[in-house]
């Protein structure tokens, strides 16, 4: 398969885009933002997108979903990560609706997965608990009661946690903090006494909550995958999640370079274009070099998760250390050739920059990623 | 051979072709050292010969001027049998991957039947003149100087970092046949017979020793009117589309490198060491390794997606330059790292006392600084893209 769009993608490329172009403008960021609404994201919109299959794109047709690709999800999230439109598509679908695709009983998938292709229900992922993505960290436990589960701890950067209908929540079984056996998952309302569900305010201006479970208890039919397991079935999803945010960023970074170089093409200083001065022009090829590796690796990962490559953990990690690199080389220098206009709230740049970082840290940094991929390369 | 229904069916022909083909003598045998050198140059020259004959050393061209003829895509699964098969794959030469295309498409029927085929046969040897003491990133400025006198061009002056000169039987050469018109329309260019008298060659010694690299020296040489390709002045239109060639084949140089010697992460096991967990015990120089691999992972996957693009008619010719600039930057930056790791056994020049290995790292450290200035210095090649492909304001 080539690494350029096929026919079908470009069509689902342009449906996307207008979409986005007419719903999306980059200044709702700063409306969702200075609102009043927690949510921070429209849910009317997310039902419209909805609607038109995007939210079920990688969901089997036998739940309500399309049936098809990565490379179809990364065209859609690249072209809402041009307008930083935030939605929740990383949290509902790409982490909790994997969890329960992949790990899930037929009951539980038969009850959520058509109703997240249909937009009405918004799940969460919480799993982290430290600064950095480190997931096996987890000291949440699940003691076993008579009926089932008892849950005590705290999870923080839940992203859309708040307003969700259902958290799935990693928790430790058996084994201590650090080790990758002994986790489990439970699915539970986010109405369940002794949860508690706090708005964090990110960067990005996205939702993220922070959660605390106090005694909290769950019946064993809530249980998803197999006791002590959780890390198989969540391995393969940080992959997919991580690949679909990657698309998203290099939309991000995308839009913030060619908004930069327009203007370039406009900004007077000294009686001429600023992007005639040499000292500039190269600081942009420079970018539009690694601009064009992000797009080589994000794409070459879409695709190797679609054809169940053995080799996909280790592009996902290469895609998402480079991009996550990129999109900051970007961030930073955009803001620093806009001048003392892109320091200001009012012009745009600052949060295309506000986004990526806030990207970059998601699932795991570049750094991370670097030594994940030395560790895949075995050396 | 029967003309392919399909691609599938070409993959096998292709396949079987080599498998019937390949001097076995070239096969490493295991255990087996000390081959000898003469016997084995003997039987890769045999191997040369059967792909020049069946037009494999320049698939694409025309049947009629020695080339097989066929389509893009036949010669990918070509490269990727070839590969596949392990076999020792065809040289790349100035006449083959410079010359060829640009000589395809402008020359005449003559200078086409005359030089093509020889080419596709690997049996003529060219080198390029353009690089003048003067004019070096400012190639247009360049200043050696063909005069029209009844049927010859009478040519005085000198080229430098004509490679393989000493050893070329032709050169294609940029030259300015009028100095009134503007600069880059008094150029013409020139296919030079490197016997003809009034030609002097001289070898150039690098900061990295003995090189392949020469000047050449024009003395009254006397070049038929008929040997110009394209029009007259019409050089630098040729000689910028040749340089797109230059630059994807300088952009690919530092992956034929890195799979002869040891693995970069496999010299950072050698010299550093690994810990219990089977990674090099260094954690910054470990960064550093993955940051190089993952980065000529993205090199390779850019090369073969600006492929589909060209194939899909997307993109831009000038995406060789991005591929230039990056690819000699990684190249400089994997020797640096190289030369790093190997500490004291690094800075060897020659001699007792170092591995041939490390003598190698020392000198291909040196060698790899002029990656990123021949073929067009890298800064050449960043206001080539701010003006191209960024089309940002002179």
């Amino acid at each position: 398969m080539a690494l350029i769009l096929s026919e079908e993608q470009q069509l689902l490329k342009n449906s996307v885009r207008n979409f986005v172009n007419s719903n999306f403008p980059v200044d709702q960021v700063r409306q969702l933002r200075d609102g009043d609404d927690a949510l921070r994201y429209s849910r009317q919109l997310w039902q419209q997108m909805a609607e038109l299959g995007w939210a079920g794109i990688i969901f089997p047709e036998e739940y309500g979903g399309l049936g098809l690709g990565y490379a179809e999800l990364g065209v859609v999230l690249e072209e809402l990560g041009r307008s930083l439109a935030a939605q929740p598509f990383l949290s509902t679908v790409l982490l909790a609706g994997n969890v329960l695709l992949l790990g899930g009983s037929e009951e539980q998938k038969q009850q959520w997965l058509p109703q997240i292709c249909s937009g009405e229900a918004t799940l969460a992922l919480a799993f982290q608990e430290t600064g950095r993505f480190s997931p096996w960290q987890v000291e949440t436990r699940a003691e076993t009661t008579k009926d089932g589960f008892c849950l005590n701890g705290e999870k923080r950067f839940v992203l859309d946690g708040y307003g969700a209908e259902q958290l799935l929540v990693l928790a430790r079984t058996s084994g201590s903090a650090g080790d990758k056996e002994g986790l489990s998952l439970f699915l539970l309302a986010a109405d369940t006494p002794g949860l508690s569900i706090t708005p964090l305010s990110l960067l990005d201006s996205r939702n993220a909550a922070l959660t605390t479970f106090d005694n909290v208890e769950v019946q064993t039919k809530h249980l998803v995958g197999e006791l002590d397991q959780a890390a198989i079935i969540l391995e393969p999803v940080f992959d997919g999640a991580s690949a679909g945010l990657n698309a998203e960023l290099l939309g991000t970074l995308s839009e913030a370079f060619e908004r930069t170089l327009t203007y370039l093409k406009t900004r007077q200083q000294f009686g001429a274009l600023i992007g005639s001065f040499q000292a500039l022009k190269h600081r942009a090829a420079d970018m539009f070099c690694e601009r064009e590796h992000a797009i080589s690796l994000t794409r070459e990962a879409l695709r190797a998760i679609d054809e169940q490559r053995d080799d996909a953990a280790l592009l996902v990690s290469a895609a998402k250390a480079r991009t996550a690199d990129v999109a900051n080389l970007i961030g930073r220098e955009s803001v620093q050739m806009f001048g003392g206009i892109g320091m200001t709230d009012e012009e745009d740049i600052g949060l295309f920059m506000k986004r990526a970082r806030v990207a970059e840290i998601t699932l795991g940094d570049a750094r991370y990623h670097r030594q994940r991929f030395a560790s895949l390369s075995a050396f | 051979m029967n003309k392919p229904d399909t691609l599938e069916q070409f993959r096998q022909q292709t396949t079987d072709w080599i498998a019937q083909h390949y001097p076995p003598q070239l096969r490493p045998t295991p255990g087996a050292s000390g081959e000898d050198p003469r016997q084995l140059k003997i039987h890769e020259a045999d191997w040369l010969a059967l792909l020049a004959k069946q037009g494999y050393l320049a698939p694409s061209w025309p049947r009629e001027y020695g080339g097989a003829g066929l389509s893009d895509e036949q010669v990918r699964v070509l490269n990727q049998a070839l590969r596949k098969a392990q076999v020792r794959s065809p040289p790349i030469s100035a006449g083959l991957s410079l010359l060829g295309p640009v000589l395809l498409e402008h020359g005449t029927p003559a200078q086409k039947a005359q030089h093509l085929p020889k080419i596709a046969r690997n049996e003529s040897f060219w080198c390029q003149g353009y690089s003048e003491p003067g004019a070096g990133s400012d190639l247009a400025s360049l200043s050696t100087r063909a005069e029209l006198e009844g049927d010859e061009f009478v040519v005085n002056g000198q080229k430098i970092w004509t490679s393989h000169a000493d050893a070329a039987d032709w050169m294609f050469c940029l030259v300015r046949t009028d100095r009134e018109a503007p600069q880059h329309e008094g150029i013409s260019f020139l296919l030079i017979d490197m016997s003809t008298p009034g030609i002097s060659v001289a070898p150039i010694r690098l900061i990295s020793g003995p090189s392949a690299f020469c000047q050449t020296f024009f003395d009254d040489v006397r070049v038929p009117k008929d040997n110009i390709m394209g029009q007259l002045g019409q050089g630098w239109t040729l000689a910028k589309q040749l340089l797109q060639h230059e630059r994807q084949a300088l952009g690919s140089i530092g992956r034929g490198d890195a799979r002869r010697a040891l693995t970069l992460p496999e010299l950072a096991a050698q010299e550093i060491g690994i810990n219990a967990a089977g990674q090099i015990a260094d954690p910054v120089l470990r960064d550093q390794v993955a940051q190089c691999e993952l980065d000529s992972l993205a090199l390779r996957l850019t090369m073969s997606r600006s492929a589909d693009e060209a194939r899909a008619g997307q993109g831009s010719a000038h995406i060789a330059s991005t591929l230039k600039l990056y690819g000699s930057e990684l190249t400089n930056r994997r020797h640096e790292l190289m030369i790093s790791l190997r500490g004291a056994d690094g800075i060897g020049w020659e001699g007792p006392g170092f591995t041939p290995a490390a003598l190698r790292t020392t000198r291909q450290w040196l060698r790899a600084k002029g990656n990123s200035i021949e073929g067009g210095s890298n800064e050449i090649q960043r206001n080539v893209i701010a003006k191209r492909l960024l089309e940002l304001p002179e």
